[in-house]
Order: C-alpha cells, then sequence, then structure tokens
C-alpha cells in the first residue's frame, strides 16, 4: 500500500459526524465528497498549500506551506514527511523543518537542497508554485534541544546540515536563549551559504551569539581538532551536529576520545546509504514474481536493484522512514545500510529502501 | 486435435518470439510514458464519477415529481456506470498503481457493487486473466451456469439459460458476487472451508452495505428532505385541541414525536417509495450496461477457446496470441468507450490488463497493425453485432448440438473445416 499522510487534528465532533454518514457513502466516504469543495477538508490525511517558495543560496529554495488544519506543532530539529505529485507519480521524502514553531502567521517550512540528479529537491527548488496540494506526513525525530538549555550551546553543521538547526535558532532568537550560543557552519562557497544573510543578522543582533563560518572550497573541510581554537571550551558544551556522513563520524570519534558522547547530539539528514567505500560484497536480488535476478552493488538498496532491473517497486520516503517499501524476503541475507549489520532472513518483511543484499537474496512481491 | 486448430498454427517459434517482443515493447512504451496526463485524466474521471452521483441525489430528493426522478435515475445510473466500469474495473486491475497515490490504489480500493474487491482480484485479475479462454480452467467461460462455447457438454438444465440470462442480466452484480466464490471448488472441495466462510462474510458484508444505503438510506434521506420542504411551503401546527390532549395525559412531548413521524409517513411516504425504486432502476440499468459490455468482450462468434492440452507449454508469445483471439473488441465513440470501462478495447485490455485503459485507444492501431503482419485476426465490431451473436450464442447453445462458428481470417478450426 502507497504512504499516506497523517491523520489531522480535526474535531472528533466533526469525525462522529462524518462516521455516523459513512454507511450513506459506502464503498467511498463522506470526505470523497467534501474534497470535491476543498482538498484541504479531508480528516484522512494532512494536506497543505503551498503559499510560497523563496529562494535560498546555495541551490536550495525554502517552501511555506500552509497547512489544511491546525499544525499539530514541532520540536525544533524535527523533520516531517512531505507527499508531493511529480509528473503524476506520487512521491515522498522527509525534510527538516526551518520554520520556528511559534511562528505567528501558522506557517510552516521546510529548506530543501538541490540534489543533482534527484527527483523531489529539483521539483520542490524549480518547479513547486504556490497553490500546489501536498501532503504531510507525521512530524518526526530526537534531534530536539532539551526543554531548558542549560550551559552553552555549540552547533556543528555543514551544507544543508544547518537546516534543522535554522528551526532551533529561529526558537531562541525571540527568547533571549542565544545569549551563549557558538554555532559553526560549514559551506564549500562564500556565496552559497543558506541563510547566510539570516545568520550575520542573528549574530549582529545577538551579542551572545557568534557564528564561525568555514568556506570549504577555501579553507578545506573542518576537522575537530579546529574546535579547540574555534570553541575552546567546547567540551562543557551542550552540541548539536548535523551534516554529512564524514564530519558527523569525525566528530563522534572526536567526542568519544576528548569528551561525553552523552553531549553530543546529531542528525544524519541523509540516511548513510551506499555510495562509495559502502561495506560488504552485494549481491542479487531474485523477484520470484517475476522469475528475476537484480544486481545488486555493495551499498544499493533492494529498492534500487529492484527498479533498476524493471520492477515495479513500492516505495515512499526512501530514508527507512515510513514503511511503505516493505518487501517479504523469503530468504537470503541482508544489509542494513545506515549501520552496516548484517542479517539472515526467512519470510521476514523488510525496508527495501535501506537495505541491500548480501550473497543472493529472494524476494516476493 | 490436429495443430492447425490453432489460429497461429502458422507462425513459427521464432516468429511467435518476435511478435512477444513487438508487444512487450509497446507495453515498455506505455509504461515509460505515463505521466501527469495520465493522472490528471483519472482523477478527472472520479471527480466527475462524484459530481454526478451528487446531482443524482440532489435529484432525488424531490423524486415525487417525475421529471426529477427521471434525471435523477439517469445520474445515478451514469455515475455508477462509471463507477464500476471505468474507475472500479481498472483501479482493481492495478492500472492506476504506478502512481503511488494512496487512494487510487488496487491494494486499498472498494467499488460500489456487490462482490468484494480482494474476491472480485481473486477470481478476475488472476484466474480470468491468466487463464483466458482455456475450457475448464477460465470460470468466466459460462460463468459456471451457462453452455456458452459449443465444446462444452449439453446437460438439460441449459434450456432454461435464456431464461436465467435474463435474470443474469439484470442483476449482473449479484451473479459476480456469488461467482467469486466458486461453487465449483466449493463442491469438489477443493475450496477450503476457512476460505468459503470468509467470502461469504465479505458478500453479506458488502449486501448489507449496499442495501442499507441504496433502499433504505437514501430514500430516508429524501423522505425526510421532502418532509421539511412541505413544512416550510405550509407550516401546520398542530392543532390546538390535539395539544391540550396531550398535555392532559402528560405526554407532551411522546405526541410532539408521534405528530413528526406520522408527518414524515404522510408528507414522505411516497418520496421514499420513488426514491427507492430510483436506486433499484439505476442498479439494473448499470447491472444491464455491465453484462452487455463483458458479455461482448470474449462470447461473440469472433473469439476463439482453447482446450488445456493446446495451451501446455505455452510461451509468451503464445501467451499473447491467446488473448489476442480470446477476445473481442466493440467500436464506438470516445464517450461510449468511456462508460465501458474502455472494455470495449477487450484485446488490448487482454494484452496489457495493467496498462492505464485511457491509453489503450491510442495503442490499438498498432495492436491491429501487428495482427496484420503476423496473419492474426482483430476481433472487432460495433455493439449491436457483438450483443446479437452473444445472444444468439446463448439461445441456440441452450439446445443440444451446435458447432463453432467460422472465425475470421484464413486458418478455421478443423471441427469447421470438417462441417464445410
Amino acid at each position: 500500500m502507497a504512504e499516506v499522510g497523517m491523520r489531522p487534528p480535526a474535531s472528533p465532533l466533526r469525525r462522529r459526524a462524518l462516521r455516523a454518514l459513512r454507511w450513506l457513502f459506502t464503498p467511498l466516504r463522506p470526505d470523497d465528497y467534501l474534497e470535491l469543495i476543498n482538498p484541504l477538508w479531508s480528516t484522512r490525511e494532512l494536506r497543505g498549500l503551498v503559499e510560497r517558495v523563496e529562494p535560498e543560496r546555495g541551490g536550495a529554495a525554502t517552501v511555506l506551506i500552509r497547512p489544511g488544519y491546525d499544525w499539530v506543532g514541532h520540536r525544533p530539529g524535527q523533520y516531517v514527511r512531505l507527499g508531493v505529485v511529480i509528473d503524476g507519480v506520487h512521491h515522498w521524502r522527509a525534510y527538516s523543518l526551518t520554520s520556528s514553531p511559534d511562528r505567528a502567521d501558522g506557517l510552516i517550512s521546510i529548506t530543501p537542497k538541490k540534489v543533482d540528479g534527484g527527483v523531489v529537491s529539483p521539483y520542490l527548488v524549480e518547479r513547486a508554485r504556490p497553490g500546489e496540494l501536498v501532503r504531510l506526513g507525521e512530524v518526526e525525530g530526537s534531534f530536539t534541544l532539551p526543554d531548558r538549555p542549560g550551559r552553552g550551546l555549540l552547533f556543528v553543521t555543514a551544507g544543508s546540515g544547518i537546516t534543522p538547526v535554522m528551526s532551533m535558532l529561529r526558537h531562541l532568537a525571540p527568547s533571549a536563549s542565544l545569549d551563549d550560543v557558538v554555532h559553526v557552519h560549514s559551506a564549500r562557497e562564500a556565496d552559497g551559504v543558506i541563510f547566510g544573510e539570516e545568520l550575520a543578522e542573528l549574530e549582529r543582533r545577538h551579542a551572545g551569539f557568534r557564528l564561525e563560518l568555514r568556506i570549504t572550497g577555501r579553507d578545506g573541510r573542518l576537522t575537530p581538532d579546529e574546535l579547540d581554537t574555534l570553541c575552546p571550551d567546547w567540551p562543557e558544551r551542550e552540541t548539536y551536529a548535523c551534516g554529512p556522513g564524514e564530519l558527523l563520524d569525525a566528530l563522534q570519534a572526536h567526542w568519544k576520545r576528548h569528551g561525553d558522547t552523552g553531549r553530543l547530539h546529531h542528525e544524519r539528514f541523509q540516511p548513510v546509504v551506499g555510495g562509495e567505500g559502502a561495506e560488504g560484497s552485494g549481491g542479487t536480488v531474485r523477484f520470484a514474481h517475476r522469475n528475476l535476478d537484480a544486481d545488486c552493488p555493495p551499498g544499493t538498496p533492494i529498492l534500487v536493484a529492484g527498479e533498476n532491473a524493471g520492477v515495479e517497486m513500492p516505495f515512499g520516503c526512501r530514508v527507512g522512514v515510513c514503511h511503505t517499501c516493505v518487501l517479504p524476503i523469503r530468504e537470503g541475507r541482508i544489509r542494513d545500510l545506515r549501520t552496516n549489520v548484517v542479517s539472515e532472513k526467512h519470510n521476514e518483511i523488510v525496508r527495501t529502501c535501506v537495505h541491500g543484499a548480501e550473497g543472493r537474496v529472494t524476494v516476493e512481491l | 486435435m490436429s495443430p492447425t486448430t490453432h489460429p497461429f498454427a502458422h507462425l513459427s517459434a521464432e516468429r511467435l518470439d518476435e511478435l512477444a517482443r513487438e508487444f512487450d515493447a509497446i507495453h515498455d512504451e506505455v509504461r515509460a510514458d505515463l505521466g501527469e496526463r495520465d493522472r490528471r485524466y483519472i482523477t478527472g474521471v472520479i471527480r466527475l464519477h462524484r459530481q454526478i452521483a451528487v446531482a443524482g441525489r440532489a435529484l432525488l430528493l424531490g423524486s415525487r415529481s417525475k421529471a426529477a426522478w427521471a434525471a435523477g435515475t439517469g445520474c445515478l445510473a451514469v455515475a455508477k456506470i462509471l463507477e464500476n466500469m471505468e474507475i472500479g474495473h481498472n483501479v482493481l486491475h492495478g492500472q492506476w498503481d504506478w502512481m503511488n497515490d494512496p487512494y487510487i490504489h488496487s491494494s486499498t480500493w472498494d467499488w460500489d457493487t456487490a462482490s468484494t474487491a480482494a474476491a472480485w482480484k481473486h477470481s478476475h485479475n488472476f484466474i480470468h486473466h491468466t487463464y483466458t479462454n482455456i475450457r475448464g480452467k477460465d470460470k468466466d467461460l459460462g460463468y459456471e451456469i451457462m453452455r456458452i462455447d459449443p465444446h462444452q457438454k449439453w446437460h438439460p438444465a441449459y434450456l432454461a439459460q435464456p431464461l436465467y440470462n435474463l435474470l443474469l442480466m439484470a442483476f449482473f452484480e449479484w451473479g459476480v458476487a456469488v461467482h467469486d466464490l466458486d461453487v465449483e471448488a466449493i463442491r469438489a472441495g477443493e475450496k477450503p472451508l476457512k476460505d468459503v466462510w470468509h467470502d461469504i462474510k465479505g458478500i453479506s458484508g458488502k449486501a448489507r452495505d449496499q442495501i442499507l444505503k441504496d433502499y433504505v438510506g437514501w430514500p430516508l434521506v429524501s423522505a425526510l428532505a421532502a418532509t421539511a420542504a412541505g413544512r416550510l411551503v405550509r407550516p401546520e401546527p398542530r392543532s390546538r385541541a390535539r395539544v391540550l390532549a396531550d398535555r392532559a395525559r402528560g405526554r407532551r412531548r411522546k405526541g410532539a414525536l408521534r405528530a413528526q413521524l406520522a408527518a414524515v409517513r404522510r408528507e414522505g411516504g411516497g418520496t421514499f417509495a420513488a426514491t427507492f425504486w430510483a436506486d433499484f432502476t439505476a442498479n439494473i440499468i448499470r447491472n444491464l450496461w455491465a453484462h452487455s459490455i463483458i458479455f461482448c468482450g470474449h462470447f461473440p462468434d469472433q473469439t476463439y477457446t482453447f482446450s488445456q492440452e493446446e495451451v501446455r507449454d505455452e510461451t509468451r508469445g503464445g501467451w499473447y496470441v491467446r488473448q489476442l483471439v480470446g477476445a473481442a473488441n466493440i467500436t464506438g465513440s470516445p464517450l461510449f468507450h468511456l462508460l465501458s470501462g474502455n472494455l470495449g478495447y477487450q484485446v488490448e485490455h487482454h494484452l496489457f490488463p495493467d496498462m492505464p485503459s485511457s491509453r489503450y485507444a491510442e495503442i490499438a492501431p498498432r495492436v491491429r497493425d501487428i495482427c496484420h503482419r503476423y496473419g492474426l485476426p482483430y476481433n472487432t465490431g460495433p455493439l449491436s453485432r457483438q450483443l446479437g451473436t452473444v445472444h444468439r450464442t446463448i439461445l441456440r447453445l441452450a439446445f443440444p448440438g451446435g458447432k463453432p462458428r467460422a472465425k475470421p481470417g484464413p486458418y478455421p478450426g478443423d471441427e469447421v473445416a470438417r462441417a464445410a
């Protein structure tokens, strides 16, 4: 079954009324008819209208969305599943919310950066238009600030890893909690810094907020050792890091050696799936119903291997969140591409978007 | 049986492989081209169905008026036809699954008819579309109650088939629902009782919902609307004497309720009945239409049936040819094709059951061209002729005997050749 959005926070009265009337509309539901008037009235899944798309630096764009019902709220740093229709096909992706939860106008925003060769991000950045209907999934993620940040904070971000942190900064700014915050941010080019102006503005307005901008195209990549000079008291701070896997791996190792890993919070904004240097030996996936073998190189999800072989695969968020792509593995060894854990499966349901084959795997569809 | 009975006996194995590649190519090409235009088509048809259904229900609120009754019944019949044919049948085939839309998906769809989606997907999508026109395997061949092919052995019960065919036409949705049960398999003990029970529960659940909605719910809504409208036009306060009498008996509220119910009976009774019969009529019209279109898909004289022996070791090319010559098209306008769920392109549908139906008209010339180049028949004709040959067969084969009629093309079956 294809992925659906979250249940909107419709009033219980409305829900009861619609349920009482259902028998008059069977096998459809009253919602199916209400949607004719306004698609946002569906009580089955939360939808939103794209209000504005604002270009950002670095090939990103902020998509401002007005949800159909009162927004359920999010904690700064969390992400939302977003469903869009592109060339007739419904796609789902998870994006960090970049808006502060306290926005007065009730809008929420995400800020995808265009990924070359991607499907959804180029669409959102280049083709999405105001008035367009999108689906909204659950708000998820544990990369959030403590309720009462005690001592100082350190943010270490790179590229579009800034997005969850932006929501945090926007949330902290009005409440004067930016009084002891250091933000080390890396971007490839000086004029490609997403939210560059807003970050500079925050630094101007808040004496306690210090931005350390690193231009990697010029200065090279940040190494954790450099934190000793950029933010000498880093071991005393709660640290929030988000960026490419290598950066996060390096920070984790650094904290393990010299700090307290309990105080390093991180978010991998892309699941560690495949890429170069993927572990394992890969394998072949046998699609029993089609009598077809698909090559599954190391680091390649079963989902992608199937699609490349022309099998129509169910898919959703593609990052292991939504469970739409689950298929039963009849037998074989699979590798969790996020954790590299290999396990033997026998008639078990598996998320094909984050698991690769390890040897020969037989899939039922 | 000699191999000359095959309509494709003149095709070598290599030639059949070539044919399979050509058909596969059409499939892949359309699959790669599906997009926004197709999504707009199906969402548009779904919206149209819902609008017509709403119009029908609104008109039937005044169903005591003859004109409103006729218009409302018409709208409802058209809505039900669209919902069953172009939407339900095709969505349940998975033709729109590629959109990844949770609400237009074969795994979630249910339709406004007596058979459950799950049972129908098994008996139709799997059994009928896999074993198309294979005698003894395709249970749609005569629907287990009719002798529709001269190869079927005659039995005196078939004498009544012209009669029960009429009943089947009128109550087709119930026939299909029971057909899904597969009575033959139950009798042979091949179907586990657990499955039978599951099916019966499903059918009775749907039957309850359908009856409640069409024959209780909407008639009641119409009756209440008519009563309310009557009150607006000429308010009728309860008589002073009645109010005093009720008060004296200390049952003011009960009396008021009784008065209301009496008013609904008086004012709305006629409307209730009118809407009831409107719903009944719309269902019958839909059933007649569905029966006609579906019977024209496989039972005109043009189509071939196959023995199980003939399809042993069938190749992909052979499968395509069986689908091709086992089905028959109906010619007609785009509106006709919309209302028939594009099953006027039954040939294309059987070649590519999971291709969006809106694409059949586009590929039909290419299918016809392949038929021409490979010396294969492309079965088609106007509705009147297709329907005529179907009902002639049902009448003729009610009686003993009967021979296969001559098929189009240069390769008649041997029985026909012997008869000639």
